[in-house]
Parts: C-alpha cells; sequence; structure tokens
C-alpha cells in the first residue's frame, strides 16, 4: 500500500490476555486497528486468532468460564469493549460480525437484513425497506434477489446467504466488522465476490478478518497480523509481511514451511 | 496370461472368502428386527379391524345423519339416542382447557432451560419434570376432584362440583411435560451458530429465543403441540373422575359433560351382553375419537412438513 497518509486508529489492544477457563489462550496481545483499513488475522489452526477476533464483540460472554484480561480501546471515544461496566449488547451494537459458515435466520431474506433494525427497535416501513435495499446494495447482491425479498433466506446458495448475512451486519452501520474465515464454506466463485466486497466496503468500514488462506490475506488486506500459540510474533503492513517479514515464525508459516 | 492359470482363479484370500456364518447372522437379525415393527403395526391394524367392523354393525342400526346430528346421547335408554356430538363437544371442550393451559406454560417451560436456565439448573428440573408426566392419571383425576375444583369454586361461586373446566385445566398440567420436554429437545437441537448470529447483531437472549431459537424449531415445537392435543383427546381416568359423567351438548367449560373416553370407560365397567346396540356404541364412539386423534396427526404432519427446519 503506497498511500502515504497516516493511519487513524479505530481499535488497540493492549495487553490482551484471555482464559477458556484456566487454558491461557491469548497472551498479552498489543496491536493497533486502523480506521478502514483492513486488518488480516493469519497463523496455524489454534493460534488464536478467531478467539482474539470474537473478543473484539464480547462472544465470549455467551459462554460460562471465560476470562479476559487487559484492553481492547475503542476509538474515537476511547471506550474499554472488555471493561466491566461496559454492556456486551452495546458493543455489539457497534460491531458487527460475519461467521465462517452462513448463518441466516430461517426467516425471509428481507427480514434477515432488518433483524438488527428491528433489534434496534426501528419499525417504520418505509426506513426498513430503505435500509434493507443499501445493505442489499452494500454486499453486492441486491440484483439477485430483489425480485424475491419476501423468500426464505435460508433457501438461497452458500455464498448468496454468506453475502445476505454481509448485508445483514451492515444494515446497521457498524463501526467494525468481524470477518471469521467468511469464504473457507464457498467455493472459489462465491471467495472471489466476497473478497471483492472486502475491498470495496472498506472505504465506508474498518474490516478485521480472520483467515487461513494466505493468499487471501494477501488480496484484500492492508495491515496483516501472524499469531502463534496465542501470541501476536508480528503484525505490519500487509506488504511488508509478505515480502520481508521480520521475524523467522513468520517466514516460515508464509512460505509454507510450517502450518 | 497367469490369469489363464486354472489354480489361480481359485485363489481367494481367506480375509476376502466368502463368510456363511455371517450370511446367516445378518438374515437372522434382520428377522428379529422385521417382527419387531410387524408387531405395532399388526396391533394397530388389528385394533382398526375390531373398531371398524363392530361399528358397521352399529351403523346398521343408527343411522349416520342421526350419529353426527342428534343432540342427545342415550344409548342405554329405552328412547335411545345416539348423537355422538354430546360426546364429541365434551372432549373438544376439555382438550381446549387443557391445551390452553398446556402449550403456553410448556413452551414458556421449555424456553427457559433451553435458553435461560444453566446447565446445573437444566439438570435438576428436566427429570423433575418429566417425573410429572409419570405420575398415575388416576391421581391427577383426584387432585382436580378434591383439590383443583374446591379452589375454583372459591373463585367462580356457581361451579358444580364436577365440570369441564376442572379436568381440563389438571389434564393440562398433565401434558405440560411432555409439550416442555419435547420442545426443549427441538429448541436444543437449533445450531448455536444461529443464536451468535443473532448476539452478534446486538440481540438479547429473551429476542434472540423468540425471533430465532422459536421460529428455527417450529416444526419440533409443533409436533410437541400435536402429541398434547392426542393426549388431551385421548385422556380417560381426570375426566371420569372430575368431569362428571353425564352426557352434555355444550361448548361451556363450567358445566359437567361426558367425553368419547369418559363415556366408555362407564359402559365398559358396567355388564353390557356381547352383541347388544349398547355394546356396539363403544366402538362406533372408540372410531370416532381415532378419526379425531388422526385428523391431528395429518394436520401435524402438515405442518412439520410446511415449517421444515431449514438451516
Amino acid at each position: 500500500m503506497s498511500n502515504h497518509e497516516t493511519p487513524v486508529l479505530k481499535a488497540e489492544a493492549r495487553g490482551l490476555n484471555f482464559y477458556y477457563g484456566e487454558a491461557q489462550a491469548l497472551k498479552n496481545i498489543n496491536m493497533p486497528i486502523y480506521d478502514k483499513k483492513v486488518t488480516a488475522l493469519i497463523g496455524p489452526s489454534g493460534c488464536g486468532k478467531s478467539t482474539y477476533l470474537r473478543s473484539f464483540n464480547r462472544m465470549h460472554d455467551l459462554y460460562p468460564g471465560n476470562r479476559y484480561e487487559g484492553e481492547i480501546r475503542f476509538f474515537p471515544d476511547n471506550t474499554n469493549l472488555l471493561g466491566s461496566d461496559v454492556d456486551p449488547i452495546e458493543v455489539r451494537m457497534r460491531v458487527g460480525m460475519v461467521f465462517q459458515k452462513p448463518n441466516p435466520f430461517p426467516k425471509t431474506i428481507f427480514e434477515n437484513v432488518a433483524y438488527g433494525l428491528r433489534v434496534r427497535g426501528e419499525n417504520n416501513k418505509r426506513v426498513l425497506e430503505d435500509k434493507v435495499e443499501h445493505a442489499l446494495k452494500s454486499a453486492a447482491i441486491w440484483e439477485e434477489v430483489k425480485n424475491r425479498l419476501q423468500d426464505q433466506a435460508p433457501n438461497l446458495s452458500g455464498g448468496q446467504q454468506q453475502r445476505l448475512c454481509i448485508a445483514r451486519a451492515l444494515a446497521t452501520d457498524p463501526e467494525l466488522l468481524l470477518f471469521d474465515e467468511p469464504t473457507s464454506a464457498l467455493d472459489p466463485i462465491a471467495t472471489g465476490a466476497i473478497e471483492e466486497l472486502v475491498h470495496e466496503l472498506k472505504k465506508r468500514v474498518t474490516i478485521l478478518i480472520v483467515t487461513h488462506n494466505m493468499q487471501q490475506a494477501a488480496r484484500v488486506s492492508d495491515y496483516t497480523a501472524y499469531m502463534f500459540l496465542g501470541e501476536m510474533i508480528e503484525f505490519g503492513k500487509t506488504d511488508q509481511i509478505f515480502i520481508k517479514p521480520q521475524d523467522k515464525r513468520t517466514e516460515d508459516y508464509i512460505t509454507g514451511r510450517m502450518g | 496370461m497367469p490369469a489363464n492359470n486354472p489354480g489361480d482363479l481359485h485363489q481367494v484370500s481367506d480375509r476376502l472368502a466368502y463368510n456363511a456364518m455371517r450370511h446367516w447372522k445378518e438374515r437372522l437379525i434382520e428377522a428379529v428386527l422385521l417382527a419387531a415393527a410387524a408387531v405395532s403395526v399388526l396391533t394397530t391394524l388389528g385394533i382398526v379391524y375390531v373398531l371398524v367392523s363392530e361399528s358397521i354393525s352399529f351403523f346398521a342400526n343408527v343411522s349416520i345423519v342421526d350419529f353426527l346430528t342428534d343432540t342427545q346421547w342415550t344409548p342405554l335408554f329405552d328412547d335411545a339416542h345416539f348423537g355422538i356430538m354430546v360426546l364429541v363437544s365434551g372432549t373438544l371442550v376439555s382438550s381446549f382447557v387443557a391445551l390452553a393451559v398446556a402449550i403456553p406454560m410448556g413452551t414458556i417451560i421449555a424456553i427457559y432451560l433451553s435458553e435461560f436456565a444453566d446447565s446445573r439448573v437444566r439438570e435438576v428440573a428436566k427429570p423433575i419434570l418429566e417425573l410429572l408426566g409419570g405420575i398415575p392419571t388416576i391421581v391427577f383425576g383426584y387432585f382436580a376432584l378434591l383439590v383443583v375444583t374446591p379452589i375454583l369454586q372459591f373463585v367462580l361461586p356457581g361451579l358444580p362440583g364436577f365440570s369441564l373446566l376442572s379436568a381440563g385445566l389438571v389434564m393440562g398440567i398433565m401434558i405440560v411435560p411432555y409439550i416442555a420436554s419435547l420442545s426443549e429437545d427441538a429448541m436444543r437441537a437449533v445450531p448455536m451458530s444461529m443464536r451468535e448470529g443473532s448476539y452478534a447483531m446486538g440481540a438479547t437472549k429473551l429476542y434472540t429465543a423468540v425471533h430465532v431459537v422459536v421460529p428455527a424449531a417450529i416444526s419440533g415445537l409443533a409436533a410437541s403441540y400435536i402429541l398434547g392435543i392426542s393426549r388431551a383427546v385421548g385422556e380417560t381416568m381426570i375426566l371420569a373422575v372430575a368431569a362428571g359423567m353425564q352426557p352434555n351438548l355444550t361448548w361451556n367449560p363450567m358445566e359437567p359433560a361426558a367425553t368419547i373416553t369418559s363415556y366408555i370407560v362407564q359402559v365398559a365397567l358396567g355388564d353390557l351382553p356381547h352383541g347388544s346396540i349398547g355394546y356396539q356404541t363403544i366402538f362406533a364412539a372408540g372410531l370416532t375419537l381415532l378419526l379425531i386423534t388422526l385428523l391431528f396427526n395429518i394436520l401435524g404432519q402438515w405442518l412439520r412438513a410446511r415449517f421444515r427446519e431449514n438451516y
């Protein structure tokens, strides 16, 4: 990336530790997330990249025995997303998420996208219609579904379902969008469509994406972090990480000698 | 060519050799399984045969039109009337009261157990709830007659000692565990990823339960409701004990009335001569009951196909 503007911080992990019961899954993570950029998290299975991602919208709070230490600062208001006085529901109102496996709700296409708006108390039909259309357009699926908004969402193809899930997340205008291996259940064509979409979306939203696929990280991201055994080994601009990694372990992973 | 050597053709290794012993064991097991399945099917067919054949003799004496339209049910009187609607009304009213209790309560309990209760509470509460389903219905009947009716009479002074309301309420309590347990299973089978999708949108637990989990589990819920309906329509002892056994064409739950089942138990306890018209009414009433249950089951199957889980 050859743009010379100074990146603005959107979020920053500071001394983040995470425990599943006794097992420590994240070890002292410090890392910036820049505003309106795509940051990729790469690393071998079990390295903690999904665990780290799911800390940003407090998904770990849904299960007993999980514990955070440290902070994730969220800007511009400098809120600690992990603070004990911060309501996870408020966090999730600002941080959207797209999952590994498309998980549309057993509702119509329209109601899937309107879901987050209804959760936020929006019931005005006109407003809902406008925002649903806008979100579906942003997720590049409007042309395919505009004539069948009342069809059941689970009848869409896998790639369409995933774009619908992206539209669902976009409809509420999140500030940060988390992608947890969003293309691992999709074929190459659907994957290409999602990658193109990620590229397009960073104009308006900050994106953090976990991926198993290094080519994908190289294609879509501005920044890349390499994680290994719960530690952040290296963080930097994507081209730097891929062309000239500083750490031997990053280099081994990227060149395919490990993982 | 080595394959043309006749000696080679018989060279099947021990591992691949045909195992006659295993073959016969498999066949034997298959036969045992088929026999077990046949018992239940044949029993059903036998019941249907008895009901239909006895009912045919009944309808030789009583016209179907009278059976369906007469407003009196007095098969054992000199002035005999055979209006099945009298019994059907009692059955439907008591079932309606029971389901008005059991469906909301069972669903709410299922939502609580599946979505809110932590695992320790669930592990204790669910077996206790299922135990409620193991109480003999005669006990429920006397509970209705001796406990619930007096309490209801305190609130509704005009209530008679026997009523469809009291019997129906207790029948509803009896059915709650069936609906709660099956509905909870259906809701727990909804994949966690779907709930996570909802939570990630900022939804609360209750919003997720009502707007995502319940719609996703709707076919399982429908199946549990159908089972509840079948239980209510077929329930006998609670109604025989607490609803009074007088045939009464009414849609008012505050009145006593006989149901199809309580009529059957009443006349079956007496000494009706085999082959008499009174004896045959048992089978005509039984056939009606079977058709009602069948109707609800078909409706349930249709609902299940219509709202199949599509996740």
